[in-house]
This record gives structure tokens, C-alpha cells and sequence, in this order.
């Protein structure tokens, strides 16, 4: 059984070594003083950092993602909480099917997606542009963010609620007296990781951006520039960077609420 | 008097509840997915326009017709499906040991750290990674220069270049925490006492694991099935990017569609039959692993 054990180890090491392997080759090329991605290295530089610092256009892909990720965290955010509350502590006639609604862009394929909200807001002479790709990562994040949220909701004890019916509180101060406080940390995480998700979309945010780039689409239009590609090495390790220090804040919270509520914890994120 | 005290009890109702809360979401997602998905079926049925972006709104079967009789259309669809059983089974082959490893072998308290791990590549930018691959798989990448450098090899290998096979390997790579999370879940599921009697009645661990580990452990095994095939058959980046555009798939051939040939009607047609296609065969899936789904917990 142990040596089953010492196996089954060192084969899940080297999967995540394979898991990781394209992360970290992200920084040492970055740095790297050449302008082709290959071996041998060439030297020690931080110049493509400062020609990301020059780079207009750049900035202002940096801009339109934060907006889009800000947004999109909020807005996903608050509707999970609606779903989330309501599939966790009420029962009614469809619940299944509508959750399943609600959930279906998770397995969708994207380019479904990206596709169906491009016809529907062509068909209706929207105008594309960041509001447009808002509106589309809120549906494909609020299915990430209710995962997180319900397992906040799923372990409230309900006496707690009902102890402050009877101590004379209404249905919103119990909500935000009671349930807000011990949810909390599930909602900071949900929000981290929504701006996550929205930060890296790159399919709906092409399809139905319009003339407005986010960082995604912007990397993806350098990718054609075989000198460009050294810079997008740099722009990209930030990104990653920036993702990893989110998710780890993101997985402290959602630990943090899972102890604050007394449940088990189950581990992962969806 | 009385219908106050109606509207009192309604109120108090969890069914009004749940419905009262769960309305904004469900409206959104009735707006911005089932309301677009509906659009999608009607245009697959409409005529295109010779304008740009434009529909002749006349019912025809011509679209469908051409999706499923065009030689090409049928080639790339079979690719894409073909691309995807193969990226079915390596995700999930290659998962389950780790998941049995972290269900199985690792301490409680450090089971969440473990999965942590394992789902950050997967939360840290698709569009990086992808492009990531080409710069290692590629012709001057990084394996085939660093095999040169060290001088293993004098030409550089293109049999790990653009290929089908370079494909499947980063959508393997992508797709991998999909796989390993369900699995985990159903291991987690599995009550050890039926191992130890398993073991008890004179089982090896190795039949113990063939008679009751894996089947109980197949409800997981269905839903990352289910949760990587079907996303995997409509990705766009990987062979967009790994494929240099050279070996399209079926997401590839409606964004074509859709964008630079502007054939609205064609697009969704080709879009609403890989997905029927998608649906009957996961629907088969399940049907055929109907007596371990059953299992009670």
C-alpha cells in the first residue's frame, strides 16, 4: 500500500510538472535577450519590459480589461447571489431546470456562445463594444461565481437566520446582520475570481468587442509579429502574475468562509 | 383583510421565495443565452442575404442541406470529433490516477492545497498557454532547440510540430483540472469501509479497485467525460493558433462563416448540427453508463 502510494506520488508530481511547464517558461523568456523564443538563452534583459511601458495601444487594452473585469465581477457576483441563496435554501417546482439554465455556459462550448450573443446583438443593431463583451462574461461567469457562493450558502446553519426572525428582525436586516457577514468571504472570492476569468477571456471578448480590445485580444493580434513576440512574453508574464496573486487571495477567502460556517471543506473550486 | 393575509402567506412561501430571488438570474440567462441560442436555430433556417450582415427572412432547409452534404464540412467535422475523443481520453486517463492519489493518498488538511495546485494553470490565461505550446512544440521551439543545444539531435523533429497530434497534446493540457475534479469528487464519495470488506472477503487491491473502486468512482468518470469532450469539439484558439490556421475545425469553419464569409444562416446551421452531433453522442455515453450513474450514494 505504501509503495502504491510512493507511486501514484512521484506520477502526480510529474503531472503537475507538466501542468506548470508552459507557466514557467512564461518569465524566462521574458527576460531573455533575443528575439526568438528558443534555446540557448542569450543573456540576462529587462528591455521588453520597458518597451511594454511605451506601447499606447497597450495601455489601452490594460484599460478596457480592467473595466470589462471590474464590471463583470460585480454584476456576476450579485446574480450568483440571487441564485445561490434562492437554490440553497428554498425549494420549488423547476429549480433543476432552471439552475441548469443558469449553469449551461459551463460546458457550452464558447465559440456557441460567442457566436449566439454576436447574431442576437447584430439582429438587433446593438453597437459592439465593452458593454457588449460585459454583458457576455457576466453570463459565463455567474455560473463560476454560484459554484463558489452556494458552497458559502449550502453550510449556513438556519437556526441562526430564525433566531433573528424571532428577535424581531426583518427579512433585509437579518440578510445583512446575519447571512452577509458569514458569506462574505465567499462573495470576496467569487468576485476575484470572476475578474479573473473576464481578464483571460479572449473568444467572446474578439467576437463581440467590436473596435474596443481588451488584453486577450490584444495579445492574440501581436501573436501575427514575430518581433512583437518577446513583448508579449513580458505583457503576458504580468498577466499570469496578476492571476496567481488574485487566486491565491481568492482561495484564502473562500477557505476563510468555509471555516467561518462551519463546513467541511471540500476543497477546490467548482 | 383577507387578501393581505393571502399576499402575507405568499410571501412566506418557499416557493415564492425561490422564485422571487432566483428571477433576476434566471432572466439574464433567459436574455443573453436561451433568447440568442433560439436566434441561432431560427437563422439556421432563413436565407442569406446578398448585403452585408443581411437575412432574407424565407424558411429553407438549403443551409442544412449544405452542411451536411459538403465534402469539406463533413472532413473538418470528423476531424473536430475525432480531435476531441482523443483529448477525451488522454484528460481523463491521464487524471484519474492523480485524483485517486489526492483522494486516496494525501492528508485531509492538505487535500485543498492540493487542488489548488492543480487548478491554477488552468485559471491563468487559455490564450497564453496555447501559445505557449506552439513556442515549445514548434519547428525552431523550444524542445527542438533545446534538444539541438545539448546535442541530442542535429535536425530538428517535426513530428511534434503543426500536426493533429500538437493539437490533441495542448487541449490535454488545457482541459486537465475538468477531468480531475469531478473524479475527485466521486472518490471522495466512496465510503472506505466497502474497500476494507472488499479486502476482507479475500479481493486483491487490484480487483477491489476493478469491483468496487471503479464502478463507484464512474459517476465522476461520465461527468469529466462529458465536461471535456463537449467544450473541446467547438474550441477555437488551439487549432487557430497550434494549427496556423492549416487544419481547421469545425469552431474554426462557423467564426468563418459568421465573420469573413458572411453567411449568417450557413454559420448557424453548421453550429446547430455539431451541436445536435455533440448532443447524441453524449447522450449515448450516458444511456450506455446508465447502471453506474443508478449506483445509490
Amino acid at each position: 500500500m505504501k509503495s502504491q502510494g510512493n507511486g501514484l506520488r512521484l506520477y502526480a508530481i510529474l503531472y503537475l510538472a507538466f501542468l506548470y511547464a508552459p507557466i514557467f517558461l512564461l518569465p524566462i523568456f521574458s527576460f531573455n535577450d533575443g528575439t526568438i523564443i528558443a534555446f540557448p538563452l542569450k543573456g540576462f534583459t529587462t528591455k521588453w519590459f520597458a518597451v511594454m511601458a511605451e506601447k499606447g495601444q497597450l495601455h489601452q487594452a490594460v484599460i478596457n480589461s480592467l473595466i470589462v473585469a471590474g464590471s463583470t465581477a460585480i454584476l456576476a457576483t450579485t446574480l450568483a447571489i440571487f441564485a445561490a441563496r434562492a437554490s440553497t435554501r428554498f425549494e420549488f417546482k423547476g429549480k433543476g431546470a432552471i439552475m441548469a439554465m443558469i449553469m449551461l455556459p459551463l460546458v457550452l462550448p464558447e465559440i456557441i456562445v460567442a457566436m449566439a450573443i454576436l447574431v442576437i446583438l447584430l439582429q438587433m443593431g446593438v453597437g459592439l463594444g465593452l458593454t457588449t463583451i460585459i454583458l457576455g462574461h457576466t453570463l459565463i461567469c455567474t455560473p463560476f461565481a454560484i459554484a463558489i457562493l452556494s458552497a458559502a450558502f449550502q453550510s449556513l446553519d438556519k437556526s441562526l437566520e430564525e433566531a433573528a426572525y424571532d428577535l424581531g428582525e426583518g427579512k433585509f436586516s437579518t440578510f445583512r446582520l446575519i447571512i452577509l457577514p458569514l458569506v462574505l468571504p465567499g462573495i470576496i472570492s467569487s468576485l476575484l475570481i470572476s475578474f479573473t476569468i473576464s481578464m483571460d477571456e479572449f473568444i467572446l471578448a474578439a467576437f463581440i468587442g467590436g473596435t474596443s480590445p481588451t488584453l486577450p485580444v490584444y495579445i492574440y493580434s501581436q501573436l501575427r509579429f514575430p518581433k512583437e513576440i518577446p513583448v508579449i512574453m513580458a505583457v503576458a508574464t504580468c498577466l499570469v502574475a496578476v492571476s496567481i496573486v488574485l487566486l491565491i487571495i481568492a482561495e484564502y477567502f473562500r477557505r476563510r468562509g468555509v471555516a467561518k460556517t462551519g463546513g467541511k471543506d471540500s476543497g477546490g473550486f467548482l | 383583510m383577507t387578501q393581505r393575509s393571502n399576499w402575507g402567506r405568499l410571501t412566506r412561501s418557499p416557493a415564492f421565495n425561490g422564485y422571487a430571488l432566483i428571477s433576476p438570474t434566471a432572466l439574464y440567462a433567459l436574455l443573453l443565452l436561451a433568447a440568442p441560442l433560439a436566434t441561432v436555430v431560427y437563422l439556421s433556417f432563413q436565407t442569406d442575404g446578398s448585403g452585408v450582415r443581411e437575412v432574407i427572412h424565407q424558411f429553407t432547409l438549403r443551409n442544412y442541406l449544405e452542411a451536411w452534404t459538403d465534402p469539406i464540412y463533413r472532413a473538418i467535422m470528423q476531424r473536430s470529433l475525432f480531435v476531441s475523443f482523443m483529448v477525451t481520453l488522454a484528460t481523463v486517463v491521464l487524471a484519474f490516477p492523480v485524483a485517486y492519489f489526492v483522494s486516496f493518498h494525501v492528508a485531509p488538511n492538505k487535500k485543498s492545497l492540493w487542488l489548488f495546485l492543480i487548478t491554477i494553470p488552468f485559471w491563468t490565461s487559455y490564450l497564453v498557454r496555447v501559445f505557449l505550446w506552439k513556442v515549445i512544440l514548434g519547428y525552431n521551439g523550444v524542445i527542438n532547440s533545446g534538444l539541438k543545444s545539448i546535442g541530442l539531435i542535429d535536425d530538428p523533429l517535426t513530428w511534434i510540430n503543426v500536426n493533429v497530434g500538437a493539437i490533441v497534446m495542448t487541449l490535454a493540457h488545457a482541459y486537465a483540472p475538468f477531468a480531475i475534479l469531478p473524479i475527485f469528487v466521486a472518490l471522495e464519495k466512496i465510503d472506505r469501509s466497502l474497500l476494507e470488506a472488499g479486502r476482507d472477503l479475500g479481493e486483491s487491491a487490484l480487483m477491489t479497485f476493478w469491483r468496487v473502486t471503479l464502478p463507484l468512482a464512474m459517476p465522476g468518470v461520465v461527468g469529466a467525460v462529458l465536461i471535456v469532450f463537449i467544450p473541446t469539439v467547438g474550441d477555437y484558439v488551439t487549432p487557430d493558433i497550434i494549427g496556423g490556421g492549416k487544419i481547421p475545425l469545425i469552431a474554426n469553419v462557423i467564426q468563418k462563416q459568421l465573420l469573413a464569409i458572411d453567411n449568417m444562416p450557413l454559420g448557424s446551421a453548421v453550429a446547430v448540427s455539431a451541436m445536435l452531433i455533440v448532443g447524441v453522442i453524449s447522450a449515448v455515453f450516458v444511456l450506455a453508463n446508465a447502471r453506474f450513474l443508478r449506483v445509490k450514494k
